[in-house]
């Protein structure tokens, strides 16, 4: 199926990866440089990488597939789920996370309350990157064995078809391991920028062809269900949308705490913007990356819903076709099969369909051998730089919030260099653990998924109390953090989405509430946690005895003198991009309501 | 930071532009009926050769932005 060109493609791909690493090794000559760039990176990249960083395997194959399932309402996830967050970090926190020069998140954490709360978050960061970096690893592989990237090589090589799961794992582990070590994060930074751009190149052309097919977005309207091109239809009640959340639901669990739980507090993209050559640039960071991320339901979201609209058709040569999930798919979709070949029907008798090829299908049906395998490049970039931001950011953590805090604290600057090269290394072998944990034990990842989240569930409320009140207490912190994380299982122990079985899915202790939909319960799960952990570390907080307020310089809203816009040009203002982008969102949500 | 970003992407996006255009030229017809009938190896080819000669220009006069 592939043929030379696009072998070429792909190779000279990865020669420059590893090229880049290997011109960045000789700047690299302190910790700061190895972790932080040398904070030496101009906004536009910064921001670049910003995008690029979360832009992993959930991302381009994910987004595809809820484009293909729930229609243009995905975008809520980038307009709702994502902008806002991204203008209020870069506004209003990037101030206290650049300006208390904090090497991490966690750090800042320790600045502004103590040690117990820096040591929870920096425990679960760590642990939780790693897995994530593990499942985006296996999605990988997974992929490039459905997609049948190595068949040809292996066949021709006489190797066993068996074999290609590993060497795809393992070859990614190698190449994000080389330029990691060599280069550090500016390495990752500037691979993550390529990438961006790669992203387009592949995905551009891609969503020409296919809307030039269905007729462009008034063919697309024509052909599907209004619910699918509507972002804001049905919005008023759960039952009458294709996502199953309400409009509260959505806004509050999604666009408020879930959102900036994620953007304002995630040290994987926070690190970017820490990285940055200066504070304004640092402030520029998010909001220049608001500006693609905009846009990129576009990119991402559109081959979904493309590829559900084509007629059904004959997938043969396209993944997943199996001649009964052929027959009975959707558009290029195919229909889920079991281990016999025949198609997995749902409870109400109807077809289910496997949504996560819609993507990888858009790229088979209308790249030929070329463009191809620029296509399916991006594709692997993207999964790669997903794993390599992870990885910088569990190496930065490691080094500075866990083994410089608690195991060795008089270390030499090249002694942490050492270490921070060392957690690369054994915090790839552990990913690639956690990828085959993930190949074996898939109700384990699900059940530490769902651990995740309840720990990150409640994250913003405290950044939000520590940054803007300055009475919030290291103890208000510490129990606020730990009660919504207890808050939000039991949220989770105590509701079930509709059609679910008790168990992982929810309603392990009691059934006393049905959501309509997963995605329902997860927002409101999320609300919970964030409320619960509000209000204990308000509560805490007044009991406990108050910071001196002489160590809070700088940390704290109220004690921190604003940074000066002056002497800046109006496109390098915060303040003017955030209305811009603010602007041109809104004008999105009413153009596609 | 000592590389400028610009000249690797630049690169980068000019060879493959180079690759695509000169397999668009010499390929078969018959392939580009999944592409509706684009030759879409040409045409992409050149907008990312076009894209990377900007990219190296720019990159090589060192313009900030």
């Amino acid at each position: 199926m592939l043929r030379t060109i696009d072998w070429t493609i792909m190779i000279v791909y990865f020669v420059f990866v590893l090229g880049i690493g290997a011109v960045l090794k000789r700047y690299v000559r302190t910790s700061t440089d190895f972790f932080l760039a040398g904070r030496s990176i101009p906004a536009w990249v910064a921001g670049l990488a910003f995008l690029s960083a979360n832009l992993g395997a959930q991302e381009v194959i994910g987004m595809g597939a809820s484009g293909a399932k729930y229609g243009i309402s995905t975008s809520h996830f980038y307009w709702i789920g994502a902008i806002p967050a991204m203008v209020f970090v870069g506004v209003f926190m990037m101030p206290f996370y650049y300006g208390s020069r904090a090497r991490s998140v966690p750090e800042y954490l320790r600045l502004r309350f103590d040690e117990k709360t820096r040591g929870l978050n920096a425990v679960s960061f760590a642990v939780m990157t790693l897995f994530s970096s593990g499942i985006s690893m296996y999605a990988m592989a997974k992929l490039i064995q459905i997609l049948h990237i190595f068949d040809a090589p292996f066949a021709w090589l006489g190797l066993p078809q068996a074999w290609i799961f590993h060497f795809s794992l393992v070859i990614s582990a190698l190449v994000v391991l080389g330029y990691i070590l060599l280069g550090g994060l500016t390495s990752a930074i500037y691979n993550e920028v390529v990438q961006f751009f790669l992203i387009v190149a592949g995905f551009l052309p891609l969503v020409y062809l296919g809307l030039k097919n269905v007729g462009g977005w008034s063919g697309l309207k024509a052909t599907l269900n209004p619910t699918y091109t509507h972002s804001w239809l049905g919005m008023g009640s759960a039952h009458t949308n294709r996502l199953g959340v309400e409009w509260f639901g959505l806004t509050m669990g999604l666009g408020f705490v879930l959102s900036f739980g994620y953007w304002c507090t995630d040290f994987l993209v926070i690190q970017r913007a820490m990285a940055a050559n200066s504070m304004n640039s640092a402030r520029c960071t998010p909001l220049i990356a608001a500006f693609p991320k905009m846009l990129f339901p576009v990119l991402v979201i559109l081959p979904g819903l493309i590829a559900i609209a084509l007629p059904r058709q004959d997938l043969t040569g396209l993944a997943g076709t199996h001649a009964a999930a052929a027959v009975r798919g959707e558009g290029l979709v195919p229909a889920k099969v079991d281990a016999s070949g025949k198609p997995i029907l749902d409870q109400d008798g109807e077809v289910q369909l496997d949504y996560d090829l819609a993507t990888p299908n858009m790229l088979l049906h209308y790249f030929p051998t070329g463009i191809l395998g620029l296509g399916l490049t991006a594709l692997l970039a993207s999964f790669m730089s997903g794993m390599a931001g992870n990885v910088t950011a569990f190496n930065t953590v490691w080094t500075y919030d866990i083994y410089q805090s608690y195991i060795n604290k008089t270390g030499s600057d090249a002694h942490y260099l050492w270490m921070g090269r060392m957690a690369t290394i054994f915090g790839i072998a552990l990913s690639v653990a956690a990828a085959y944990m993930a190949t074996r034990f898939n109700n384990i990842m699900d059940m530490l998924q769902l651990v995740f989240a309840f720990v990150n569930a409640p994250l913003f409320a405290t950044f939000l109390l520590g940054m803007f009140w300055k009475r919030t207490t290291g103890h208000g912190a510490f129990t606020g953090l730990l009660s919504g994380t207890v808050a939000a299982a039991l949220h989770h122990g105590l509701t079930l989405p509709q059609g679910g079985i008790p168990g992982v899915k929810g309603g392990w202790l009691a059934i006393m509430h049905v959501y309509p939909s997963e995605m329902a319960q997860n927002f409101w799960t999320a609300i919970y946690a964030w409320t619960t952990c509000c209000l204990v570390t308000i509560l805490v907080s007044l009991l406990t005895r108050a910071h001196d307020e002489k160590e809070l310089v700088g940390l704290v809203y109220s004690l921190t003198e604003r940074p000066t816009q002056r002497g800046l040009r109006w496109y390098q203002r915060p303040a003017v991009l955030a209305v811009v982008v603010l602007a041109a969102t809104a004008l999105l949500n009413i153009i596609f309501r | 930071m000592g590389l400028d970003i610009r000249l690797p992407i630049g690169f980068l996006f000019s060879i493959f532009g180079v690759l695509l255009i000169a397999y668009g030229a010499m390929s078969d017809p018959a392939i580009y009926q999944r592409s509706l009938g684009i030759n879409i190896n040409l045409a992409w080819g050149i907008i990312m050769l076009v894209f990377g000669g900007v990219m190296l220009a720019l990159g090589r006069r060192g313009t900030k932005l």
